[in-house]
């Protein structure tokens, strides 16, 4: 192996501005060879950016990369390949539709002879070696279609190598690995870093970033809120860091308090952790927070209740009684409603004009003799307009024509136009501005007054904590615990959403 | 060679065993020279379309290519005296020339390939009957092309050279695909074209790649067709033909998702689609159920295929949780 000459690469004052939102504000890192550096912050920290900037994909507003001593103003991609900076994605990029070394080789094919054929043999050699120092189980020639999620790893590892990659940049590496796995993937960091390669480590798994990492920097909000020191990397100093902003006043109380469970889901497993189940109770009259890092399953759950995709176990009751949803339909028909978190893709047709999207799931109760009538599709459109105050002229003009905010109160008129029992609300309020938010905010407690159970899925902690009567936390598809009223903090949150049990208050 | 070509070629061998207990003609040399040439006639386009298809598009203009082509061919060189090679390359030109549009058109304008596709099968067409004014072009009485016609019509040893002519295309096809660069690059573009952009592959270039060799092949078979014919009536010549294209590189393994097919896939499943019109012909089932015939087979076979793949895919995690399990 020819060897890869040393590192040093300095971000000074990056920050990237976005129409309305700062990304990243004055943001620096630096890392060496052989340096292992964790990345960490709450979902919408800035991490992802950060990342986007390094791998040339967007370029900062202001700021400078420094590498080896030269100045950047920005990067593109072919200059950040040639620094040797590689990454390794959450969402893996490998193709299984061939095998092992034409994966590691694609895009850079060797060649041979006039006709310029691939020269398998060669690039089956030379990925011998790359597999070899990745510690991987399987053979060049291997069907890529055979390999396990944490095999496609290391591959993905094995094919920065072949770059001469100096710095690794890891993205939730481990986020669907088994522990012994991840152990696996640990020791390939250690002998990627003794080998004088360096790595940045992105992981919501403290106890993994705690083992294996030099230095972390800390991201809160698109700051940069301190460095700790290999000594001083422990769980308590990481969440103190990446929490710690004072929560802005949202909550209102219930009028009344909640008593009786309105839906109970019972040992419930969801897609991509079969070996694990959640149960809970949603009161009704109670806003129930669902808590957790991105891909805790969370999600997947909320679908599953839903009835979307393939039933695997669990049972759901409505009202104490033992309710069988098996598909939209059937838990539409109990009552149970939800408001998804891809609102352009799964909560509206956008091109359909809005009493369409208020009606489309009770339109047999909008016919005569079968056929819809849209006079009663529009009175019911507009006393949804007026009650949620959605803001359009004409309910039949098309829904893609609002603002985000009004978009969801769309979405919401659609369920509160029929009789609900539970609405599961995940990410209500993902991309919509401060004055709409607090407008969704009174509509979930207004259904909650009317002892509509709401399930609330929220990756943003100030939402979680200041809309929320109770909050459940999801980890890897179990629920790592609940949290009264009287014990919300954003430690508490995060503790158990890493995994950490609690001690008793 | 991959597990399904296997699959395939023992379906068509046991086809073929019925068909010939049933009635002995089946392996007389007539009927297997008929046979072979008009699989070489439709394997050349088949292998076209299947490349189109691997990247994740479709290619429904291949009939009215051939229809057009065929048309301006024996117009050339019957009625002009064009020398035939120089016709030969103007027609393969034409074909470079049609397969650039459609390429440029979805990969530049980004129109979808059912659609540009479709345009061109009605365009092609109607030039076609247009520009004969409805009339059958034919060669002139009595005229002959001894080189032309031993490359096209003629026959080695009893073995057509149309058949020939697509064995050798399907072995440098074969080549291309498993064995450069740029096939690697096609099932890159077939499987994951964000993924294949990220990887620095140049995928609009892949793509118009593959509509050019599609329509290449289709300008070749409208020559071989068109000397097969002898006469090109320019509404109903090489009608479907698309179709068929489609249905051998789907028996063939090519996924219409993109990413999957081969080529010695491509070429057994055009084996498969003669052999299935042989047997309506000699086992005496009425002509007019050919489609049916050839519908319900291919049904069967891709319903096969898919519980052969679920059942491996079943095999591989039982394997995958059995390493897990072990301490």
């Amino acid at each position: 192996m020819s060897a890869v000459h040393g590192l040093d690469l300095r971000l000074e004052g990056v920050t990237k501005v976005y129409p309305g939102v700062v990304a990243l504000n004055y943001v620096s890192l630096q890392i060496k060879a052989g340096e292992v550096v964790g990345l960490l912050g709450e979902n919408g920290a800035g991490k992802s950016t950060l990342m986007k900037i390094l791998g040339g994909l967007i370029a900062p507003t202001s700021g400078k990369i420094i590498l080896d001593g030269q100045r950047y103003d920005a990067f593109d991609v072919k200059q950040s390949q040639q620094a040797g900076i590689a990454f390794v994605h959450q969402e893996l990029n490998v193709f299984d539709n061939m095998d092992v070394s034409a994966n590691i080789f694609l895009g850079r094919e060797l060649v041979r002879g006039p006709l310029r054929l691939t020269d398998r043999k060669a690039m089956n050699k030379m990925a011998e070696p790359l597999i070899e120092r990745v510690g991987a189980p399987f053979k060049p020639d291997t069907p890529v279609s055979t390999l396990s999620l944490a095999e496609c790893q290391l591959l993905e590892i094995a094919k920065a190598l072949s770059m001469n990659a100096r710095l690794v940049i890891m993205d939730e590496p481990t986020s669907s690995l088994t522990l012994s796995e991840t152990n696996m993937l640990l020791k390939v960091i250690a002998d990627l870093k003794a080998q004088g390669i360096a790595v940045i480590y992105i992981s919501h798994r403290l106890s993994e970033v705690e083992e294996c990492v030099d230095r972390a920097v800390v991201l809160r909000d698109g700051h940069n809120v301190g460095v700790l020191e290999r000594q001083a990397v422990t769980h308590d100093a990481m969440i103190r860091m990446m929490i710690g902003r004072e929560l802005k006043a949202l909550y209102t109380p219930p009028s009344v308090p909640a008593t009786k469970p309105v839906l109970s889901v019972k040992s419930f497993t969801i897609k991509g952790k079969p070996d694990r189940t959640a149960s809970f109770d949603v009161m009704a009259g109670e806003i129930l927070g669902v808590a957790g890092l991105i891909g805790a399953g969370r999600t997947d759950l909320a679908e599953a209740i839903f009835g979307v995709g393939d039933k695997l176990g669990g049972d759901i009751l409505i009202d104490g009684k033992q309710t069988e949803i098996n598909s939209p339909a059937d838990a539409i028909a109990a009552g149970l409603y939800l408001v998804p978190e891809d609102r352009k893709l799964a909560g509206l047709i956008l091109e359909f004009p809005t009493l369409e999207n208020v009606t489309m799931a009770n339109l047999p109760a909008y016919t005569s003799r079968g056929l819809v009538s849209q006079k009663r599709q529009i009175a019911v459109a507009e006393s949804q307009r007026s009650a949620l105050s959605i803001k359009t002229h004409d309910v039949r003009r098309a829904a893609n024509e609002m603002s985000g905010g009004n978009q969801q109160k769309v979405v919401l008129a659609k369920w509160l136009s029929m009789d609900p029992k539970v609405i599961i609300f995940d990410e209500p309020t993902r991309g919509i501005d401060v004055g709409a938010k607090a407008e969704i905010y009174g509509l979930m407690r207004s259904l909650a007054d009317r002892g509509v159970g709401v399930m609330m899925i929220s990756s943003d902690m100030e939402e979680v904590i200041g809309v929320s009567d109770r909050i459940v936390v999801m980890k890897d598809g179990l629920i790592t615990g609940e949290l009264p009223r009287f014990r919300f903090s954003e430690s508490n949150v995060l503790n158990l959403a890493v995994g950490k049990v609690l001690e008793e208050a | 060679m991959q597990k399904k070509d296997i699959g395939l070629g023992i379906l068509i061998i046991v086809v073929g065993a019925i068909v010939y207990m049933r009635n002995p003609l089946f392996l007389s040399p007539i009927n297997l020279g008929n046979t072979a040439n008009l699989i070489g006639l439709f394997g050349l386009f088949a292998i076209g379309q299947g490349f189109v298809i691997m990247t994740g598009g479709i290619d429904l203009s291949v009939g009215s290519v051939i229809a057009l082509l065929g048309v301006l061919f024996v117009d050339m060189v019957g009625k002009f005296g064009v020398p035939w090679p120089l016709a030969v390359a103007i027609i393969i030109g034409l074909g470079v020339l049609i397969g650039l549009a459609h390429g440029i058109l979805i990969t530049r304008f980004r129109l979808q390939p059912f659609v540009v596709t479709l345009c061109g099968l009605l365009i092609y067409r109607g030039i076609a009957r247009g520009y004969t004014a409805e009339s059958t072009a034919g060669f002139p009485f009595g005229s002959s092309y001894p080189q032309l016609e031993w490359l096209t019509i003629g026959r080695s040893f009893g073995v057509p050279h149309s058949f020939v002519a697509m064995l050798i295309v399907a072995a440098v096809m074969w080549v291309v695909l498993h064995h450069t660069v740029f096939g690697r690059h096609l099932c890159a573009v077939g499987k994951n074209e964000e993924a294949a952009r990220f990887s620095g592959i140049n995928t609009r270039f892949v793509t118009v790649m593959a509509y050019v060799i599609c329509a290449v092949l289709a300008s070749i078979a409208a020559i071989y067709f068109a000397m097969f014919t002898k006469s090109v009536q320019p509404s109903s010549h090489g009608n479907f033909y698309e179709l068929y294209a489609i249905a051998a590189a789907v028996l063939g393994g090519c996924s219409l998702r993109g990413g999957e097919g081969s080529v010695i896939g491509i070429v057994l499943g055009a084996v498969l689609l003669q052999e299935l019109q042989n047997l309506v012909n000699l086992l005496g089932i009425p002509s007019s159920l050919n489609f049916a015939v050839m519908g319900a087979v291919i049904l069967l076979g891709v319903l096969a295929d898919q519980q052969f793949a679920a059942y491996r895919t079943r095999k591989n995690t039982e394997r995958a949780l059995g390493l897990l399990q072990k301490p």
